[in-house]
C-alpha cells in the first residue's frame, strides 16, 4: 500500500477518523450505560433530591441527553476543521 | 365512541378544530406533493430527492422521520403514570444518534446510493448480499409499519371518534399519495413540516404548563412528588431486571444505526459534510423534544391527574392531548390531535419509501436485472413497490386490529441492531469481511432476533398466555448483536474472498474522499466491471492527481 504518498496520507487520515469515532462512541457508551447501571443498581441514590423536586436521576438523565448531543457537536468541530482540511489537501 | 365518564374531556368527540387543522395539514402537504411530483422525474429524485436537501433541512426531516407518535404520546403517558421511568426510554431513544454520527452517516453517504445494502454489497457479490439485506430491511419495515398503523388506528379513533378501519385507510391513502407521486422530495417536506409542528406544539404545551409553576421545572416535579409520593422521582417498576435494561439499551442504541428509513435519509444530502451536520441538528432537536416530553408527562400527572388519564386510556397514551385541553381548551386539544396524526403520516411515509427502495433498487434492479434496468423502468418499479407497500400497510393495519403490537417496535429495533448494523459496520471497517460473512451475519441477526422474541415472555406469556417463556429476556439485543458480529467474523475468516479484500482500498478511498460531486450513476458495479477494476492502483485514484 505504500510508496504512494497520497495513499499513505489517506491511510493515516482514515485511521485518525476511526480512532476519533471509536473514542467518541466509547464515551457515549460509558455515559449511557453508566446511567443505566445506576438506574438498575442504585435506585436510592437516583431518588435523592438535590432541591425539592429535582432528583439525582432526573438531573443525570438530562445530563446524558445533553452529553450525547455535545459529543456529536465535538465530532463535528473536529471533522469540519482538521479532518476536512486534510481531506481537501488529499483531493488536490 | 364516548369514553368521557371520568372527566369532561372533549376527547373522542368529533372536534371541529382538530378536523380543521387536520384538513389544513393534509391540504398543505398534498400541495407540497403536487409541487414535488413535478420535480420527481428520475429514480434518484424519487429515492434521494436528487441529493438536493440541505443539512438543516435534513436535520429536521431526520427528526420528523424518527419522532413517532409512540415517543410523543407514549413517553408522555409513561411519565404521567409512572414518573421517572419514562426518562429511561427517552435517553435510550436518543443515544443511538451519536453512534449514527460517528460510525455511519459519512461513510454511508459516500459509498451508497439509495439503501444500506449499497454499502455492504459494494465490494462483495451483489446477489446474495442484497437478498439478505432486503430480508433485514423488509422485516424491520413490516414490523415498524404494523406498529405504526395499528397505533394510528387506535389513536385517531380515540382523538377524532372515527372508526378504526376508517382511520387506517385514511392514513394509508394519504401516505400513498405522498410517496407515490412526490417520492423523497414530498416525504422530506412532510417530515420537516411535521417536525416543526410537533416541536412547536410540544414547546407551547410545555410553556403553558411551566407558566403555572413559575417556569421552574423543579416546582412542577415537587408538586408531582407531593401528590403521588417521592418515588415518582426515582427509578420504579420498569427496571426490575438489570440485564433486561442493558439488553434494551443495546438494541435502542445500535438499532437506530440500522433503521433503513433513517439510513436512507443520508442519501438526500449533497455530501458527507452535510450528512454529518444534519445528524448534529437532528440529535439536538430530538434530545430537546424528549426533555420537553418529560415535562409534559409530569404536567399531565399534576394538572390532569393520573386517574383521569388512565380512565380514558389504560396505557396513558392520551396524557398529552388531555393536558392540551386542560391548559388551552378544545382548540389546543384539536391542534395537538392533528399534530399526532401528522406525526404518524410522516413516519409511515418514510418507512414505505425505504421498503420500496429495498424492493425496487436491491431486489429488482440489482438482483433480477443485474443493474441493466433502464432509468424509466427503475422509476416505474419504484412507484409500483411504493403502491404495493402502502396497500400492504393498510391491510396489515386492519388485520392486526385489537392486537397488542407495542412489542413490534422493540422487535424492529432489535432486528435493525442485529441484522443491519453489524454487517454495515464490518463492511466499512474490516478488510477481511466477505460475501459469506455478510450473508451469515445478516441472516443470523434477523433470524435469531425473531426467534428469541418469539420465545420471550412478551410473546409466550403476554400474548400466548403461557405460564413461562423459554427465553427470559424481553429484548434479545444482548445476545443477538454480539452473535451477528461473531458469526460475521468467523464465517469471513473461514471463507476468504480475494476480490473483496483487494477492493477494500477503493472502498476506503471512496468512504473518506467521496466522489467529489454527487454522481448520477452507478454505485452498483456489476460483477464484470468489479473484476475488471480489481487492481487497487487502478481504482484507488479514480479522479487522478
Amino acid at each position: 500500500m505504500s510508496g504512494n504518498p497520497q495513499e499513505d496520507a489517506l491511510e493515516a487520515l482514515a485511521a485518525a477518523r476511526w480512532r476519533v469515532a471509536a473514542v467518541l462512541t466509547v464515551a457515549t457508551l460509558v455515559a449511557y450505560f453508566g446511567f443505566i447501571l445506576l438506574v438498575a443498581f442504585n435506585k436510592p441514590l437516583m431518588g435523592e433530591q438535590l432541591t425539592p423536586g429535582l432528583s439525582v436521576g432526573i438531573v443525570l438523565g438530562a445530563v446524558v441527553i445533553v452529553t450525547a448531543w455535545a459529543l456529536t457537536g465535538l465530532y463535528m468541530l473536529w471533522a469540519n476543521g482538521k479532518y476536512d482540511r486534510a481531506l481537501h489537501q488529499l483531493r488536490r | 365512541m364516548n369514553p368521557t365518564s371520568v372527566s369532561p374531556t372533549q376527547l373522542g368527540q368529533p372536534n371541529s378544530t382538530a378536523i380543521g387543522f387536520f384538513i389544513l395539514f393534509v391540504g398543505v402537504t398534498l400541495g407540497i406533493t403536487y409541487w414535488a411530483a413535478r420535480k420527481t422525474k428520475t429514480t434518484s429524485e424519487f429515492f434521494a430527492a436528487g441529493g438536493g436537501v440541505s443539512a438543516l433541512q435534513n436535520g429536521f426531516a431526520l427528526a420528523g422521520d424518527y419522532m413517532s407518535a409512540a415517543s410523543f404520546l407514549g413517553i408522555a403517558g409513561l411519565v404521567a403514570t409512572s414518573g421517572f421511568d419514562g426518562l429511561i426510554y427517552s435517553v435510550g431513544w436518543l443515544v443511538g444518534w451519536p453512534v449514527v454520527t460517528f460510525l455511519i452517516a459519512e461513510p454511508l453517504r459516500n459509498l451508497g446510493k439509495y439503501t444500506f445494502a449499497d454499502v455492504v454489497a459494494y465490494r462483495l457479490r451483489q446477489t446474495p448480499v442484497r437478498l439478505s439485506a432486503a430480508v433485514g430491511t423488509l422485516t424491520v419495515v413490516s414490523f415498524y409499519l404494523i406498529a405504526q398503523m395499528v397505533g394510528a388506528g387506535n389513536l385517531i379513533h380515540m382523538l377524532f371518534g372515527l372508526s378504526y378501519e376508517m382511520a387506517v385507510v385514511i392514513v394509508g391513502a394519504v401516505m400513498i399519495l405522498y410517496v407515490l407521486f412526490g417520492g423523497m422530495i414530498a416525504t422530506t417536506w412532510v417530515q420537516i413540516v411535521k417536525a416543526v409542528l410537533l416541536l412547536g406544539g410540544a414547546t407551547g404545551l410545555a410553556g403553558a404548563v411551566l407558566y403555572k409553576f413559575g417556569f421552574n421545572p423543579a416546582t412542577l416535579f415537587n408538586e408531582a412528588a407531593t401528590r403521588y409520593g417521592p418515588q415518582v422521582l426515582a427509578p420504579g417498576a420498569l427496571v426490575s431486571n438489570p440485564l433486561e435494561t442493558v439488553s434494551l439499551g443495546l438494541a435502542l442504541m445500535f438499532g437506530t444505526a440500522g433503521l433503513p428509513h433513517i439510513l436512507m435519509r443520508f442519501y438526500t444530502v449533497p455530501d458527507a459534510k452535510a450528512a454529518r451536520s444534519s445528524v448534529f441538528y437532528a440529535t439536538g432537536l430530538i434530545g430537546y423534544f424528549y426533555l420537553v416530553t418529560f415535562i409534559l408527562g409530569f404536567g399531565a400527572s399534576v394538572l390532569v391527574g393520573r386517574q383521569a388519564i388512565t380512565g380514558v386510556d389504560k396505557g396513558g397514551n392520551m396524557a398529552a392531548p388531555m393536558l392540551a385541553e386542560v391548559v388551552g381548551g378544545t382548540g389546543f386539544l384539536g391542534f395537538i390531535s392533528a399534530v399526532a396524526f401528522a406525526t404518524i403520516l410522516a413516519v409511515v411515509a418514510g418507512l414505505t419509501l425505504s421498503g420500496a427502495a429495498a424492493l425496487s433498487h436491491d431486489l429488482w434492479s440489482s438482483v433480477v436485472r443485474k443493474g441493466e434496468a433502464p432509468e424509466h423502468e427503475q422509476l416505474k418499479v419504484a412507484r409500483l413497490a411504493s403502491l404495493f407497500l402502502g396497500v400492504l400497510a393498510i391491510v396489515l393495519g386492519v388485520v392486526f386490529k385489537g392486537q397488542n403490537v407495542a412489542f413490534m417496535v422493540g422487535l424492529a429495533f432489535a432486528i435493525a441492531a442485529s441484522a443491519n448494523f453489524p454487517a454495515l459496520l464490518l463492511s466499512m471497517a474490516w478488510k477481511g469481511f466477505t460475501t459469506r460473512g455478510a450473508v451469515a451475519s445478516m441472516l443470523t441477526g434477523a433470524i435469531s432476533s425473531v426467534l428469541l422474541i418469539f420465545l420471550s415472555p412478551t410473546v409466550q406469556v403476554d400474548l400466548l398466555k403461557n405460564a413461562t417463556a423459554l427465553f427470559p429476556l424481553k429484548n434479545p439485543g444482548i445476545i443477538t448483536i454480539p452473535l451477528a458480529f461473531v458469526v460475521g467474523g468467523i464465517v469471513s475468516l473461514l471463507s476468504p474472498e480475494r476480490e473483496a479484500s483487494s477492493r477494500f482500498a477503493e472502498v476506503k478511498h471512496r468512504m473518506h474522499v467521496g466522489l467529489g460531486k454527487p454522481s448520477p450513476v452507478a454505485a452498483v458495479p456489476s460483477t464484470a466491471t468489479a473484476s475488471a477494476a480489481s487492481t487497487p492502483s487502478a481504482t484507488a485514484t479514480p479522479s487522478k492527481a
